[in-house]
């Protein structure tokens, strides 16, 4: 029981930062509006995907789970911050699992970037993406079950991690190769071998199809497929995490 | 009898080839104020870093309170608090979300947090500002509202990691009052180490240590006619010496978190 007030209490924590940093807020929406509007428009004359759909809206579903993954894996890296100005300190030497602690980050990491995210799924009438009900609430499922796997990812990194210095590395070699192999911005059919390959590999891929699925029936893969994965990677990913963890010296 | 509320025996901490700790033996008696005395680099922190679960000695055994802390680390969190040399804050929250959720963590009854909050922060005096964020508190506060903090769970015994390191005169007789007035209110043990040897000399006893080993362990005024000196201070650079040492000023801690 403890150990659940434990996941509540840090999950709640990163909601209440969240609610505190407007700053953080707004700035989060630049990169993803730049991507959709300005990348979007420029491109759409000369994007000759699947019939019917321009490129901004081929695209958006890749932008809200870029929304996603950016949101989610800086939450979780916040533990290495935790680590160097202290409060991670507060957390393991009280009287807790470990396990709580990396499922409370990964829940507060995740509705966090669930957030971010639905309110980029709140401009699909501007791009013209007309959704219905059932798949707002669909895609709000598959963005938190994105979320929660990409979080996942960030904890298991920074567990490793000892200070912030490593973390430019870490957008460079994780976070952008995982988005630009994802087919977020470019269909996954008629790609070079090598290219199927890397995209085939990336995790992200079939949480981008999933969405791209439920939003433009345009998935590449069985969605069940896209849901069974992105499920095993979070388990995964969170197992290492937790066994990160709980070795003491 | 006096009841023993840490026992620690032949305990060794070593970093690679570095002995921090290396095989001290000693008892902390519950009710008392035990100084844990020694230069930079001593082993002081990684001791109490030991004793509060968060490292594992290579070799020997500490019981605090009720358990092994290698076995139960568990149970022994329960009935500890902690005021770390470094600080510990979230201060992107307020004062007062700090000690809320430090209640959560130690599985406080929700009924009696509120009263709690209330209590400890008016023993520190920052009830006022509660509600404030505690990145625009000053040094001294913030180590005000960590010694709220440790005491809200109601420990039986606190570990005290220089406590008062870095802190203005007027602040720091404040947290010895707070303190002090604690621990005659609930018998509170108190585990601390220290640099100011005038705050050493509250303790009951005191054991000075260096390179990893307790050179001696007595009361302030046995140490000081044992050693012929007028001051804990005297006794202390008589001991210890008067070189200064070569030490990065990396807490255990922060070794720790570092660790490859």
């Amino acid at each position: 029981m403890g150990d659940l007030w434990a996941v509540y209490i840090l999950w709640l924590r990163d909601l209440k930062r969240y609610w505190y940093d407007k700053a953080r807020f707004f700035a989060s929406f630049g990169q993803p509006i730049l991507f959709l509007f300005v990348l979007g428009s420029a491109l759409s004359p000369s994007f000759t995907g699947p019939k019917g759909v321009t490129f901004s809206e081929f695209i958006f579903p890749g932008i809200i789970t870029m929304t996603v993954l950016f949101t989610s894996i800086f939450s979780a890296i916040s533990i290495v911050w935790d680590r160097e100005f202290g409060f991670l300190k507060e957390v393991l030497v009280a009287p807790i699992s470990r396990w709580s602690i990396v499922i409370g980050k990964a829940f507060g990491g995740s509705t966090v970037a669930l957030l971010q995210g639905t309110f980029m799924l709140m401009l699909a009438p501007l791009i013209g993406v007309h959704l219905s009900i059932l798949q707002f609430f669909q895609i709000l499922i598959a963005m938190y079950i994105i979320a929660f796997a990409m979080s996942g990812l960030g904890i298991a990194i920074a567990a490793r991690m000892k200070e912030m210095e490593g973390f430019q590395m870490i957008i460079n070699f994780i976070i952008m190769p995982l988005f630009f192999l994802s087919g977020a911005l470019f269909p996954l059919k008629n790609l070079p071998a090598w290219l199927t390959a890397l995209t085939n590999l990336d995790p992200l891929t079939y949480g981008v199809d999933l969405i791209r699925g439920l939003m433009l029936n345009l998935n590449t893969f069985p969605l069940v497929y896209d849901l069974l994965i992105m499920l095993g990677f979070s388990l995964v990913m969170l197992a290492i995490a937790v066994l990160e963890f709980s070795s003491v010296e | 009898m006096a009841q023993e509320i840490i026992k620690v025996s032949n305990l060794t901490k070593k970093f690679n080839k570095l002995t921090a700790v290396d095989g001290i033996s000693f008892s902390v008696i519950q009710g008392e104020i035990f100084g844990f005395l020694g230069p930079n680099g001593a082993g002081k922190s990684t001791t109490i870093n030991i004793l509060c679960t968060i490292l594992k000695p290579t070799s020997g055994t500490a019981i605090v309170t009720c358990c092994d802390v290698t076995h139960e680390p568990h149970r022994v969190r329960k009935e500890i608090g902690i005021i770390f040399q470094d600080p510990s804050l979230d201060d992107r929250l307020t004062a007062e979300d700090n000690l809320r959720f430090h209640g959560y963590l130690y599985h406080m009854p929700l009924k009696i947090i509120d009263n709690r909050i209330a209590e400890v922060l008016n023993l520190v005096e920052l009830y006022d500002r509660r509600k404030e964020f505690v990145r625009k508190f000053s040094g001294g506060m913030k180590r005000r509202l960590e010694i709220a903090r440790g005491l809200m769970h109601q420990p039986k015994l606190l570990f005290l990691d220089e406590p008062t390191l870095g802190l203005d005169p007027q602040t720091r007789a404040h947290i010895w009052d707070y303190i002090l007035k604690t621990r005659k209110e609930t018998g509170l043990t108190i585990f601390m180490t220290t640099h100011y040897m005038q705050e050493a000399e509250v303790c009951d006893r005191t054991a000075i240590i260096d390179h990893g080993k307790i050179i001696d362990l007595d009361t302030p005024a046995n140490l000081k006619q044992k050693y012929q000196e007028s001051t804990l201070e005297g006794v202390f650079l008589k001991l210890t010496g008067k070189e200064i040492r070569a030490q990065a000023g990396e807490s255990a801690w922060t070794q720790w978190m570092r660790r490859p």
